[in-house]
């Protein structure tokens, strides 16, 4: 029996989107630290201008090292291309403004990243972008909250910071039913964990300062189109199939077919929105990137022994983690993540928001910083920090309790991380 | 753009460029088995702003043409020479792959309609591996991997994409998986089953270019060599190092440049 034969996960996880430099053989992606690009004549520079020859004219549209881990993170999730951008918030923003506009609505999963939920329920508004907020664990209710003017189902493949599990197949078959395409972002996940495009996602948004880069030191995000949306069986999609007059009226489902979303989110929204990553950002997330297989093995393993201690201790009140029985989602995870659903948790502290603070405190290997998917373990106190402009009663509608925090767990030896934060929960009770 | 051919809609890229009050020579870009016109993607809006009307087109039952898909070589070289009489003119014609044949077979047998002929993957025959058109025939996924693992070189499976942030792998494969129920597994066939490459080679007048990757797998560089052989017309062979298959989409910037070339001589 014949089969495909592709490059496997971890060779791409290396060497998707380049090749040693044909200049100077230089085997690393070089940083190409430059703003623009010469051209080789005035044609040239039409061709480029008009979307007519590929090739790069200024840092803030495309980047060689920006363009080799676009390439790369494509690659790893099965999408059609990739667009790199300044953050994780500034890829969830290219990937709304490019396919809403005015008038338009959101069906978003109400656990998210305490910033998307600001972005779609404060800001978007402004730009007559509205949002209706639903329970990622029904998808019944993505499908209610459906209207005439829905334009995009959000949600996060896990969620922020109760690990809820998406059942990425159910939504996107909600959404397709509907002529919508769905986006997920799946950074707590990374592509080693799941390929939501597998799953039925359209569009896959990704903070990189978490895990793909793994180190905390750069800022980055993307936005894979994962290409197998019918833009145009869908007609709801203007900005990608009637004639956009920026660039001579071309039209990107008749010129690009599946790549529509990504070239019209690089020649309109990069171009005119700015949030453009740096190349030397771009150089530090590929240095994460090699290594991320090997990395979130270890993650998941040191989460799951993180997650048998926590289940031992008396100060902790309750667990939330997908591989932990008593998760709601236990099942869903087994079957969607069985390298281990990520390695994040949250877990309540007995005594409430006093003693969560005193555990705060009292961690010494652990920082205290508002982050998640560093190689150093993480911890935070959601209500006081990430999600700390929201009410109290969207906390609760996030299911954020006061006693919440969250742990994002690192690379140490999991030893040590159990011990500090062991310890840290003696601390809180006393 | 749409339009009506046969009574059937017809569908195609043009690079945005209308067609209507030019006057430059038309060049009609025929796609491969299960693909459509945005395979033409890095060339259609380059020629269509350096001195040709070009129509990257949807064969029928392909992306948004109306069908059926037609069965046969011979089939789809008549629907291109209808297309030259819609037109009113004679084509130049690009074809990768089945378009290919297509493009060989309406060059050989209607040779009034074609000004000249670019046949990019190209071999003088094209026999389908028997679990490919198993696959394609059940729609089964597998079809669109295997055409993209055989689809592109060794080099080009790990990219380096000339368009910033396209995935070349990604994309063929995504292009694929979008054909209509059955559509791949008829294409299939009409390659596997047509048999007259190289007597249309032989009747050839107009200038021949071939584009031949060194590491296609589906149509082995060795095979279009009984084709270039029996060409007595004018003719060009570029060969593409570390090339395979979807020769336009791996070398997008040689392939414009030598289709400019060729057709503006």
């Amino acid at each position: 029996m014949v089969e495909p034969e592709f490059r496997r996960f971890d060779t791409r996880a290396l060497h998707a989107g380049q090749h040693p430099d044909p200049s100077t053989g230089s085997r690393a992606v070089p940083i190409h630290q430059t703003t623009s690009y010469v051209f080789d004549s005035v044609d040239h520079a039409a061709g480029l201008y008009n979307l007519e020859t590929s090739g790069h004219i200024y840092s803030r549209i495309s980047n060689p090292t920006v363009a080799v881990l676009e390439e790369r993170i494509a690659s790893l999730e099965g999408g059609v291309g990739a667009v790199c951008t300044a953050s994780g918030m500034a890829a969830l923003h290219l990937a709304v403004a490019t396919l809403l506009n005015s008038g338009d609505h959101i069906v978003a999963s109400r656990n998210i990243y305490g910033g998307a939920f600001i972005l779609m329920n404060h800001t978007l508004p402004r730009f007559g972008i509205t949002t209706t907020f639903v329970d990622p664990r029904d998808p019944e209710e993505f499908a209610k909250a459906i209207q005439k003017n829905t334009r995009l189902i959000f949600a996060e493949t896990l969620g922020n910071p109760g690990i809820e599990v998406l059942d990425i197949d159910a939504v996107s078959d909600v959404a397709h039913a509907a002529g919508l395409p769905l986006c997920v972002d799946s950074t707590f996940c990374t592509p080693y964990l799941i390929n939501p495009i597998e799953h039925g996602a359209d569009i896959i948004t990704h903070s990189a300062t978490k895990f793909l880069g793994g180190h905390g030191i750069a800022i980055g995000g993307v936005v894979v189109d994962g290409g197998r949306f019918d833009w145009d069986a869908s007609g709801k999609f203007p900005t990608l199939t009637e004639p956009y007059e920026g660039y001579h009226n071309i039209t990107f489902t008749e010129e690009f077919g599946p790549a529509a979303l990504s070239m019209r989110a690089r020649a309109e929204g990069l171009k005119d929105f700015g949030a453009c990553m740096s190349p030397a950002n771009a150089f530090y997330l590929l240095q994460g990137v090699e290594t991320l297989p090997l990395r979130m093995a270890k993650h998941v393993e040191n989460t799951k022994q993180v997650i048998e201690m926590l289940d031992n201790h008396d100060a902790v009140q309750w667990i939330k983690h997908p591989d932990h029985p008593s998760h709601p989602d236990h099942d869903l995870a087994k079957r969607l993540y069985p390298k281990g659903a990520g390695a994040i948790l949250s877990f309540g502290v007995k005594g409430g928001r006093d003693a969560g603070r005193k555990f705060i405190e009292n961690v010494s290997l652990a920082s205290h910083l508002a982050n998640v998917g560093d190689a150093k373990t993480l911890v935070i106190h959601p209500g006081s920090t990430t999600h700390q402009q929201m009410s109290d009663e969207d906390l609760e509608t996030a299911g954020i309790s006061e006693d919440l925090v969250r742990v994002s767990v690192g690379l140490e030896d999991a030893d040590d991380i159990c011990s500090d934060l062991s310890k840290a929960l003696r601390a809180s009770q006393r | 753009m749409l339009f009506s051919l046969n009574k059937k809609q017809v569908h195609g890229a043009t690079g945005a460029v209308s067609f209507e009050g030019r006057s430059e020579p038309i060049v009609v870009l025929i796609h491969g088995a299960g693909m459509d016109r945005s395979v033409w993607s890095q060339q259609t809006r380059f020629l269509a702003h350096h001195g040709f009307r070009a129509l990257a087109v949807d064969l029928p039952e392909h992306g948004h043409s109306e069908g059926p898909a037609l069965g046969s070589v011979a089939e789809l070289a008549k629907w291109i020479v209808d297309l030259a009489d819609y037109f009113g003119e004679s084509l130049h014609l690009v074809g990768h792959s089945m378009g290919a044949l297509v493009a060989l077979h309406t060059a050989g047998h209607h040779k009034n309609s074609v000004s000249s002929v670019s046949l990019l993957g190209v071999g003088a025959s094209m026999p389908v591996h028997p679990e490919l058109q198993e696959a394609a025939d059940a729609n089964d996924v597998k079809a669109a991997q295997l055409i993209t693992s055989w689809g592109h070189s060794t080099r080009h499976h790990l990219g380096n994409n000339p368009t910033p942030g396209l995935s070349m792998t990604g994309g063929t494969q995504a292009l694929i998986e979008s054909a209509s129920s059955g559509v791949l597994g008829i294409d299939l066939m009409a390659c596997a089953t047509y048999d007259g490459a190289l007597g249309s080679a032989e009747q050839i007048e107009c200038p021949v270019l071939f584009l031949l990757g060194a590491e296609d797998k589906m149509t082995p560089r060795k095979t279009a060599q009984p084709l270039i052989d029996t060409v007595s017309s004018s003719k060009s062979v570029i060969d593409l190092p570390e090339t395979g298959h979807m020769v336009m989409i791996e070398e997008p910037d040689r392939v414009r440049q030598e289709l400019l070339t060729h057709m503006s001589n």
